[in-house]
């Protein structure tokens, strides 16, 4: 008796959770032996991890904060995936968008707040999608792989803040290598009173919907999903490959830069070296637990943001490593990833042939 | 030359179907060490399921292999190469960013260590032995095909085979390695007494090298003889089949009333529209493939008649094709669709000009993971737009119409990778047909679909071809191209030789001109 895997014709519908849910229990074995090895109790750091952020307002309010940028990301990559175009680069795209959104807000002292918040935003999206393009020029002109162009870009937007910050926008009371504060006007309303969730989840939610429905509901979305399942077919039925895919990483970066716009305008209120702590990258896990869903994008970046401001919680009550989150997001990523694999197969045992 | 001990292979009756569809029926062949034997057939007959059996990458479903006379279990390539059986496929299975040694070492199985010196030695000592010279050091990449062919044979031999099937190998060479390609296996065959399996559909290589031939035809040897004397006429006749060994299946296909009215149309079809019908003309087309490609190709196709394009596989047909449907762009000459020349063609603007496509692989024209309502009005979305949105009911309208009038056994959200071949062709053909092309070009249109399928497909094409729409039916099925066309166009290396009406269009004939003899 040997297994082969056999691709499903079709998926009861109870199968797709119930693998999830496998996936959670196994993640769950996992980093338990790993908290254990670090010198923690498990079942204590899973308090602390997931339910302690949501029994106060603090805990709350501050995983909806650490969410809104992965709304941002999460919708970006997963469009960019959807088409077939593996945008790794959302963390430089989300940097580049605080660039725009910093030095618009430099500049927008006096408008009305009308004004200046949407102008403010769309810096954002520009700067993002101006850094999406050169990797998407590649792909779509000359076919070199996006998936090392945009990655690398990463580094190196970092490292245009770190000189814009060393120089041109060192603050000019402290002079550390942090911008001044951004016009009073730029600043995004807070919608959650007494907390710091700013209007930025509004958007980023509203983002991820208008995703959603032109994927699912419109004749471009169609295209741009016959494109990323299968390009060949694509062309054989006229379609404008090349064209779909820029212009789906233009938006997939413009995305990502309203993401980096939006933490500016609605949080930092100003330009840091650490003002991502990697969101674009986690974007990328987001997509990929919501199956490149855009509304589960949603719901995974909430789970998320509860799994960072838990970790830190742990890591001061118990003492074990901060980065344990991180540990805990990555080996989710792989079981998940895996179940969705299995999902798609069915296993046949079959005597081995005469 | 058989003085050797008489190890052989014999494949005996060997029986291998996918679903409705039997790839071989029955095949019994024997392979002696000291010959290159020759597997001829058209696509489809089942000559590379045959040897895919052979070297343990199929299971027949029934049937046996012996080797010397002692029955063999062969159900991995590793148990073939543990025989003795060696076989390079048409696509290579080389690691294109590692050198000729690093890929040699690589298929070196028995060792734990990467033994690059010894990879070295084995390529040094093949260009001695077998007159195969490679580059040790290079990049598989940077190697023209014809030597990343030879690290291939040279894989193979190193494994210690005494079989080598060749899968089409002169497939994707130029002529001159071609010669060399024979010249190795020569020396093979002469000085290692191995025996050399050649598939192939060049008839001009099977006349050089080949000691033996066997013909492949529906899954049946219809001949295993000695290659001394047989021309390529012979060749092509025992591989299309002649009028009278036709099977009687085909017959059975064309009801009788269905033939008097396709004859009805044809006559009334070539009467009727002068040259003012002609709504595709192709003008001097050529591609720059070396292999393969098309050169200087014109003809016309009117308004409600089929031009049939026939030819042994790899003269040209697959570039036609492409050509005609934008995906590749000719490097010389024109194509004008319905009067309007069509620069730079593209797959839309072809599309836009009324021009209409079925692939020869239907599965690399559909999404297989998209529903068969989303792959239905792919080509055609605008038509189902209304302020940008999808308009669904439309859709859905349409799909209904389509599965009753195609009769396509499936409903409009079920995934197309799910559907059978057959109702995969039928959506296919309903969008094509969907958006009343003015010339429908259908490659291969029943390429392994099951009886009822192919009659049904068969019967479509002619009633778009009655219904106005001028078709280039491009088949390897003789027998397809002659019950379907009106006139018959056939390819030889790349150049159409001649066209010849329906009414002279016999099995010999076209024949004839499939194996390059234009008398």
């Amino acid at each position: 008796m040997k297994p082969r895997f056999v691709l499903r014709s079709s998926t009861p519908w109870w199968r797709g959770p119930l693998l999830i849910a496998f996936a959670a229990v196994a993640t769950f074995a996992i980093t338990a032996a790993l908290i254990r090895w670090a010198g923690g109790n498990p079942i204590a750091a899973y308090r602390y991890m997931f339910i302690n952020p949501l029994q106060s307002k603090f805990g709350i309010t501050e995983s909806v904060l650490a969410a809104t940028p992965l709304v941002f990301t999460g919708a970006a990559v997963a469009l960019a995936f959807r088409s077939g175009y593996w945008n790794i680069g959302a963390e430089g795209q989300l940097l580049a968008g605080t660039i725009g959104a910093t030095w618009f807000g430099l500049h927008a002292e006096g408008l009305p707040k009308i004004v200046a918040v949407p102008g403010v935003l769309i810096a954002g999206a520009i700067c993002g999608a101006v850094w999406a393009l050169v990797p998407a020029l590649l792909r779509s002109r000359l076919g070199i792989d996006e998936v090392v162009t945009t990655l690398l870009l990463n580094p190196v937007a970092l490292l245009v803040i770190t000189g814009l910050l060393n120089g041109p926008w060192r603050n000019s009371e402290t002079g550390f290598p942090d911008s001044d504060v951004v016009a009073e006007s730029v600043m995004m309303p807070i919608v959650w009173p007494g907390s710091r969730v700013h209007f930025g989840l509004i958007a980023g939610g509203l983002l991820a919907l208008g995703c959603w429905w032109y994927v699912a509901r419109m004749a471009g979305g169609l295209r741009l999903r016959a494109v990323g399942l299968a390009p060949g077919a694509a062309r054989i039925a006229g379609l404008e490959v090349e064209r779909t895919l820029l212009a789906t990483a233009l938006a997939s970066g413009a995305i990502a830069g309203v993401g980096g716009a939006s933490e500016i305008s609605g949080v930092a209120h100003q330009l840091t070296i650490g003002i991502s702590s990697g969101f674009g990258y986690t974007g990328v896990i987001v997509a990929t637990l919501a199956a490149l869903n855009f509304i589960g994008g949603v719901v995974v970046a909430l789970l998320l943001g509860v799994i960072n401001v838990g970790s830190f919680s742990a890591s001061r009550a118990l003492s074990i490593p901060s980065t344990m989150g991180e540990v805990v997001q990555s080996v989710l990523l792989i079981t998940v990833v895996a179940a969705l694999v299995i999902n798609k197969f069915r296993i046949v045992w079959k005597a081995a042939d005469k | 030359m058989n003085n050797g001990p008489t190890s052989s292979i014999w494949l005996k009756e060997i029986r291998k179907s996918y679903g409705a569809t039997v790839a071989l029926d029955g095949v019994t062949l024997g392979i002696r060490p000291g010959e290159v034997h020759a597997l001829l057939g058209e696509n489809g007959a089942g000559k590379t399921t045959l040897m895919k059996t052979l070297f343990g990458l199929t299971q027949p479903d029934s049937g046996q292999i012996e080797i010397d006379g002692n029955a063999a279990v062969i159900s991995t390539p590793r148990d073939a190469r543990a025989a003795g059986i060696g076989m390079v496929t048409q696509h290579f299975s080389l690691v294109k960013t590692m050198t000729v040694a690093e890929n040699l070492a690589l298929a070196n199985t028995r060792l734990v260590r990467v033994d690059l010196d010894g990879a070295r030695e084995t390529a040094r000592t093949a260009n001695d032995r077998f007159g195969i010279d490679v580059p040790a050091d290079s990049l598989i990449s940077e190697l023209p095909v014809a030597l990343q062919q030879r690290v291939e044979i040279l894989k193979a031999l190193a494994a210690g085979c005494r079989y080598l099937i060749l899968d089409e190998p002169t497939a994707v060479l130029g002529p001159r390695d071609v010669d060399a390609l024979l010249d190795v296996m020569r020396r093979l065959r002469d000085e290692e007494s191995m025996a050399v399996v050649l598939i192939s559909h060049k008839m001009k290589e099977i006349e050089r090298i080949a000691d033996r031939v066997s013909v492949l035809r529906r899954g049946s040897v219809v001949a295993s003889t000695d290659a001394k004397g047989m021309t390529s006429q012979e060749l092509i006749k025992l591989m299309v089949g002649t009028e009278n060994q036709k099977e009687t299946g085909s017959r059975d296909r064309t009801t009788g009333s269905g033939e008097a009215a396709s004859t009805g149309a044809r006559e009334s079809g070539l009467a009727g529209v002068g040259s003012k019908g002609v709504v595709l003309k192709v003008n001097g087309v050529s591609t720059a493939k070396e292999v393969g490609g098309l050169n200087d190709v014109s003809f016309e196709v009117r308004a409600g008649e089929i031009l049939g394009v026939a030819g042994v596989s790899g003269n040209g047909q697959t570039d036609l094709v492409e050509v005609l449907s934008g995906t590749l762009r000719p490097s010389a000459g024109e194509i004008t669709v319905s009067g309007e020349v069509i620069d730079a063609p593209r797959p839309a603007a072809l599309m836009a000009a009324g021009m209409g496509i079925l692939g020869e692989d239907r599965h690399a024209s559909a999404v297989h993971q998209l529903p068969v309502v989303e792959n239905l009005v792919l080509d055609q979305l605008r038509s189902f737009t209304k302020w940008g949105q999808l308009n669904r009911k439309a859709m859905a309208a349409r799909c209904d119409e389509a599965i009753t009038q195609f009769e396509i056994k499936a409903t409009p959200d079920q995934t197309l990778g799910t559907l059978s071949g057959g109702n995969m062709q039928k959506v296919l053909l309903a969008r094509l047909f969907g958006r009343s092309p003015k010339v429908a070009v259908v490659s291969q249109p029943t390429r392994g679909l099951d009886v009822a399928s192919t009659w049904y497909v068969r019967s479509l094409i002619s009633s778009a071809r009655d219904e106005g729409t001028g078709v280039v039916l491009v088949s390897e099925d003789l027998d397809e191209v002659l019950e379907l066309a009106d006139r018959v166009a056939v390819m030889y290396r790349g150049r159409i030789l001649a066209v010849v009406s329906a009414r002279e269009a016999t099995r010999e004939r076209i024949g004839e001109l499939m194996a390059g003899v234009t008398q």
